[in-house]
């Protein structure tokens, strides 16, 4: 839309199954006569001989010549509808008509305004309750929000997240913490195709000032602080980037539960080591919020036992190679790496120097083709480096800022899980008590 | 429950839309410099490739000129100034 605003006539190719998205993000950039072509899904793993049937097919969505709809979009005159664009508002109401409690669980429900589970009717009574867990004032904007790069962004109050917190659950002393997750700009329901989710680690003193528990289940539903929380941070994410809606704000493959409810606390009592906000420079009396966008793959493993090195390589050489490790470890597990001599900083060290893989595999990647190759044609370091390597050599998968170990659990066994979690940042709790 | 209730919408605010026209069409491609851009993602060099390839065969008075951006998902302003000042129309393609 950018070149065509800029003079070129321009048509844009997409495949079947984003005909809704593509036509959606058109309209909400008022440009809604863009003109677009459809080859059929995937391109990907297709010959070049199978993509040129594609290009001398019809197109997916009109069923004319895939071709002639090109230059056709390229050619034909344009009309009072295409000179003229599209402006328009898109006000929301701060109320909504009153109405039945079961009518407004269905017209919540049927407008994808929830998880499509049974929530908390955000009334005057319950928001104004909730309002009153932070000092900020309800018209204050958090920050901004969107479902992917290039969508646009939707901008949220407190108030909106409050509206969202309530609907979740949580109780007014939540809410410091959901407004962080809110204004880390980062969405909880990305509407990547790699169907992601957000996994964020509270930090400091509002961990235990507000009951989360690092304890037995800290990764499950067995604290309703821990679990309102995330499921807060995710439905705020759906209403206040202007949803997350399968086909349209939502196009994530196979879905992720993570998507339900993924915040949890360190355990830095029971930690040998140094909590994740102290890493990033934060004092002991600081409270955060870090969040991971990931949650694409888990793997587990117990340890460290005498083997140990061979499993987590094993483990870090499986991972998504676009989506560096979040390793959460049971403080057992992490007594047992502090008794072999490792840090924290000692651990990731290890973990990033033996994450390797052959050049040819790590090439081979569809997202480290699309995303990592242009920056590594363009001389970016460590990338260009890793271009450079012959096909068998072993080339890094991970540089040691990129994987992060956090500790938590029950101690009923010395496990641990590796997530996908690229790290996007933390944000101060106390800037929104 | 058995009244009714009153609540708070829960979306947040999307931006006001501002529309934008779209560019005026040459009548036809012959003797226009074309740009296929390479949107990067995986394979669709390939596919604009065979884009290419098809002009040549079918519309060979049409100049074709391949391009990249910089990175993926990332606006590229030094590309769309060189296609605007260079090209008379544009292909994006393709993706997943």
């Amino acid at each position: 839309m950018s070149l065509e605003s800029s003079g070129v006539p321009t048509v844009a190719i997409h495949t079947d199954v984003f005909a809704r998205l593509a036509k959606s993000v058109a309209h909400a950039n008022g440009m809604p006569r863009m003109r677009q072509a459809y080859v059929p899904q995937p391109v990907v793993d297709k010959t070049p001989e199978e993509l040129r049937a594609d290009i001398e097919g019809n197109d997916r969505i009109t069923g004319r010549p895939f071709m002639q709809e090109v230059i056709e979009a390229l050619s034909r005159p344009l009309d009072e509808e295409d000179l003229k664009g599209m402006s328009f508002e898109r006000a929301t109401p701060r109320l909504l008509e009153p109405d039945s409690e079961d009518n407004l669980q269905r017209l919540f429900s049927e407008s994808r305004w929830t998880d499509l589970l049974p929530v908390i009717l955000p009334t005057e009574e319950r928001v104004a309750a909730m309002l009153k867990g932070t000092s900020h004032p309800p018209d204050k904007i958090v920050g901004r929000l969107r479902p992917t790069a290039f969508r646009e962004f939707w901008e949220l109050t407190v108030e909106k997240v409050a509206v969202n917190a309530v609907m979740a659950g949580a109780r007014p002393e939540y809410l410091p913490v959901i407004l962080a997750l809110a204004a880390s700009g980062q969405s909880a329901r990305s509407s990547s195709t790699t169907s992601f989710a957000v996994i964020s680690v509270v930090n400091g003193p509002i961990r235990n000032e507000i009951g989360m528990d690092s304890g037995i289940g800290v990764l499950g539903p067995y604290n309703h602080a821990n679990a309102t929380i995330g499921r807060a941070y995710n439905l705020l994410s759906i209403n206040l980037q202007g949803g997350s809606v399968p086909g349209d704000t939502y196009m994530g493959s196979l879905g992720n539960w993570y998507n339900y409810s993924a915040t949890f606390p360190e355990a830095e009592e029971r930690s040998p080591w140094e909590p994740l906000h102290m890493q990033r420079g934060c004092k002991p009396t600081d409270s955060t919020v870090s969040v991971f966008f990931g949650g694409w793959y888990t793997q587990a493993g117990y340890g460290p036992r005498e083997t140990w090195k061979e499993k987590m390589i094993r483990c870090m050489t499986a991972a998504e190679h676009h989506n560096p490790p979040l390793l959460v470890l049971d403080p057992i597990a992490a007594r047992g790496f502090a008794k072999l001599g490792f840090t924290k900083q000692k651990l990731i060290e290890w973990c990033a120097e033996n994450a390797r893989m052959p050049a040819r595999e790590y090439w081979d990647n569809q997202w480290i083709q699309t995303l990592v190759r242009p920056l590594a044609v363009a001389g970016v370091e460590p990338y260009a480096t890793r271009l450079k390597a012959r096909p068998d050599e072993l080339v890094h998968m991970f540089q040691p800022e990129e994987i992060n170990i956090v500790v938590a659990g029950g101690e009923t066994q010395g496990a641990w899980k590796m997530f996908g979690g690229i790290p996007r940042g933390l944000v101060s709790v106390d800037a929104w008590r | 429950m058995s009244g009714r209730l009153t609540v708070h919408d829960p979306r947040g605010y999307p931006p006001k839309v501002t529309g934008k026209r779209l560019a005026p069409r040459p009548q036809s491609l012959d003797g226009k410099t074309l740009y296929l851009v390479d949107c990067l993602f995986d394979n669709s060099e390939v596919f604009m490739e065979q884009m290419r390839r098809w002009f040549a065969e079918h519309l060979p008075a049409v100049n074709t000129r391949m391009i990249k951006p910089r990175e993926s998902w990332v606006d590229d302003p030094d590309m769309r100034a060189k296609v605007a000042a260079d090209g008379d129309a544009a292909i994006l393609g393709v993706g997943l």
